[in-house]
């Protein structure tokens, strides 16, 4: 438990001991990147049991596998031979052109999947998905409870439920978010503008445009949140959320489901664990779709590898996801995208998120220029040092730079 | 030493100094003259689990043969340098010329990232360079007038705060200085207001960091000026006691003069060491209240999208601040090592 908790786990095992030594391949190299949860970690030791043989599987699962993913595929041959990727992420991987078409490899031993599961770009198959995920609604149903609250279906709601909460003396920060500047706070930018019904760049090209009135009412409606949560707010992650929540500090807050598991897990106070619930993703400012992304998580093929490996590592992927890893232990993990998955009730947000008609995260070339600039422009805004407006202009001219320098404007 | 003896001694350390320092330096700076071939964006089908959609994406066939013949990209000279998210010459000549006051200028240059990161880099430069110094100082005088036995326990506990690493070290504080930690919660006691928190604003943030930068770097003055008071003359000391100079006049007038080469040492390392101050503002968070140069450069190339010519030119930037900052000493120091000059 405690190693599989250091942020990286790299192993390598070649003993031929395996039951399923090679997963039908006979010898190749499979190496794994990707991230650290435990959704993922799962399909990671997947693959690991197809060492064996000729075959080799390495896995580096880590919270900064965006940095190391395209580096480590840029060489030839390249260094990892699979990425797991989710669709800000393979963004990346196809603006470098580091991954190869997954066409033949599908035909030939991807008799298991569901079409739905195949990720194409005109036809081409780029990667297979295997999971989605979406930030939704977590809250304590004992503390609702006791003031007589229901669940908030929008973000309004939550702000009275919230001064409810504050005015009862129950808590003083009642609601949790991971608004750490950067990645995390641009995330929450991004739910909010499309819960307000904002399109982020002029159709068909990359010229940004979030200056509006739909910007200023998510960077507002941000601020109010901001005023129920911990002070350090501008800190929190998902990680140090999550253990706000653990800490029963919290009893409203926008969660990814894939990180709701742990919150239920026996570590946690029982009071807190058996009394968190979830729901689906709040709507804001009167629209109907949700204030949240819908994501996917699959795996992708390197393109700067033989075809033996791609093969092999295509078979141990694919071992990794087949229909018998859902288990009792396993089915909670994720909303998985397998054949024969039967949803659990840690689903229920992420499936009314996609009732809802949730917007899938943009793929798009540039998508992750203007996250990383909002993830730095929007901070001063949330400080109240400067107006909604500016911290929007700020953020556009800073994407403009960006984008003018990579070459899309 | 010959000629000779002397280059083939002196070869190995030349060989690495090309290799780990001439040769990154000379990529660095073509890679910040240079920005990536303009992307011919299509128009592409793209399905996923949650349906299909009509989204740009990049066509490597068109752009492929010109990357393949020019792989540093496209030369722009100095056009990374000027723009917004750097030196944005522009911007700032416009908030020059609208300006309200001079307050407002400089708080309008707070909202270009490259200015953000200087006002609190040069602060920090300012306020941690003397205060470890000073501190560093003050405790090698301290251990140095202990009992011998002491000394060799204190020494290893005065060194502990550089042992750590600096990512560590910070890491450790920023839990403590949580809300919830122990100095933070101990704050709130002591100041009674539960909605104290150093990581909540700016002027706090700034402290913090400050502090943190002084009790890393505190030990590295203090071991150099401990070595140097073993050396201090002691027929001077004498001399001066003798005269009836007080212990704190004996340090002024004998052991601090004695000790100037070393201060101006400890000085140059810590003006270069502090203008790249990076690992502290990642270990704490703090990135919304301040950054520095290091810090953009990692955010540069730390993202989905990499901006590698500007994380270039931020480099370059920072070596020629780290020059701007490094002359006076210099210039001091070849004086004082060539008088006759």
């Amino acid at each position: 438990m405690f190693l599989r908790k250091i942020a990286t786990v790299v192993a390598l095992t070649t003993l031929a001991s395996s039951a399923w030594a090679g997963c039908g391949a006979s010898d190749g190299r499979v190496s794994i990147v990707g991230n650290e949860f435990p959704a993922i970690q799962t399909v990671g030791a997947g693959a690991m049991e197809c060492a064996g043989g000729g075959v080799t599987v390495e896995k580096n699962l880590t919270a900064d596998h965006q940095k190391i993913n395209v580096p480590g595929m840029q060489g030839n041959p390249a260094e990892f031979t699979t990425a797991i990727v989710a669709n800000s992420s393979i963004v990346a991987l196809m603006n470098n052109d580091v991954i190869r078409p997954l066409d033949d490899l599908v035909a030939k031993h991807g008799q298991g999947l569901q079409k739905s599961q195949l990720i194409t770009v005109d036809g081409n198959i780029m990667g297979v998905a295997f999971m989605a995920n979406a930030q939704h609604l977590v809250f304590r149903a004992d503390i609702l409870d006791q003031l007589g609250i229901a669940p908030p279906t929008t973000y309004e709601e939550m702000l009275v439920a919230a001064a409810n909460i504050r005015a009862s003396g129950l808590m003083d920060h009642p609601v949790g978010g991971a608004y750490a500047a950067g990645w995390n706070l641009a995330e929450e930018f991004v739910n909010m503008y499309i819960g307000h019904g904002g399109e982020f760049f002029k159709p068909g090209s990359a010229e940004i445009a979030v200056n509006n009135q739909h910007g200023e009412d998510a960077l507002h409606m941000m601020r109010a949140l901001s005023d129920y949560m911990n002070p350090d707010y501008l800190t929190h992650d998902s990680n140090a959320t999550s253990a706000e929540w653990k800490a029963g500090n919290v009893a409203l807050m926008n969660m990814w489901g894939s990180r709701v598991g742990p919150l239920k897990s026996d570590e946690v106070d029982p009071t807190v664990a058996n009394n968190t619930d979830i729901a689906g993703p709040m709507t804001v400012g009167g629209g109907s779709t949700p204030a949240s992304t819908l994501w996917w998580d699959g795996f992708t093929v390197s393109k700067n590898i033989s075809d033996a490996d791609a093969e092999a590592t295509f078979m141990a992927m694919m071992h990794a996801i087949r229909p018998e890893m859902l288990n009792d232990e396993t089915s909670p993990l994720a909303v998985w995208l397998i054949d024969g998955y039967q949803p659990t009730d840690a689903a229920k947000g992420v499936f009314a998120a996609a009732a809802m008609g949730t917007t899938p995260y943009p793929m798009l070339p540039y998508a992750g220029l203007m996250h990383s600039a909002a993830g730095k422009e929007l901070v001063d805004f949330m400080q109240g040092k400067e107006t909604a407006s500016q911290a929007l202009a700020d953020l556009e001219a800073a994407y403009t730079t960006a984008a003018k320098e990579k070459g899309y404007l | 030493m010959k000629h000779k003896t002397f280059f083939w001694f002196f070869l190995p350390t030349a060989l690495a100094m090309l290799l780990f320092i001439a040769l990154p330096l000379t990529s660095v700076v073509s890679q910040s003259f240079h920005a990536p071939h303009e992307e011919v964006l299509l128009v592409s089908e793209i399905c996923d689990p949650f349906g299909c959609a009509t989204e740009s994406t990049i066509d490597h066939q068109a752009t492929e043969q010109l990357k393949k013949d020019k792989p540093l990209g496209q030369w722009v000279g100095f056009e990374i340098y000027t723009d917004r998210n750097h030196l944005a010459f522009k911007e700032v000549a416009e908030f020059w010329q609208t300006r309200s006051s001079f307050t407002g200028f400089i708080s309008s240059l707070n909202n270009l990232q490259f200015y953000r990161a200087m006002g609190f880099t040069l602060t920090y430069v300012i306020v941690v360079t003397p205060l470890v110094i000073l501190f560093g100082l003050i405790i090698a005088l301290a251990v140095n007038s202990l009992h011998r036995h002491l000394k060799g326990l204190m020494v290893f506990f005065s060194l502990l705060p550089m042992i750590v690493t600096p990512l560590v070290g910070s890491l450790i504080l920023f839990w403590m200085i949580d809300a919830r930690g122990i100095v933070g919660s101990g704050l709130q006691e002591i100041f009674s207001d539960p909605n104290l928190s150093l990581k909540a604003s700016t002027g706090l943030t700034w402290v913090t960091l400050i502090v943190y930068g002084v009790w890393h770097s505190a030990p590295f003055a203090f071991i150099v000026f401990y070595a140097g008071l073993q050396t201090v003359p002691k027929e001077t000391l004498e001399s001066a006691m003798i005269d009836g100079a007080t212990r704190f006049q004996q340090v002024i007038h004998v052991v601090v003069p004695h000790l100037s080469p070393l201060v101006a040492f400890v000085a140059l390392i810590q003006l270069m060491d502090n203008f790249r101050v990076f690992e502290p503002i990642v270990g704490f968070s703090a990135s919304a209240h301040a950054t520095s140069l290091s810090w953009i450069i990692w955010n540069d190339i730390g993202q989905e999208i990499r901006l590698f010519s500007s994380a270039a030119t931020t480099s370059v930037l920072t070596i020629i601040g780290v020059v701007i900052l490094l002359l006076p000493v210099l210039i001091r120091t070849w004086r004082e090592f060539n008088p006759e000059k």
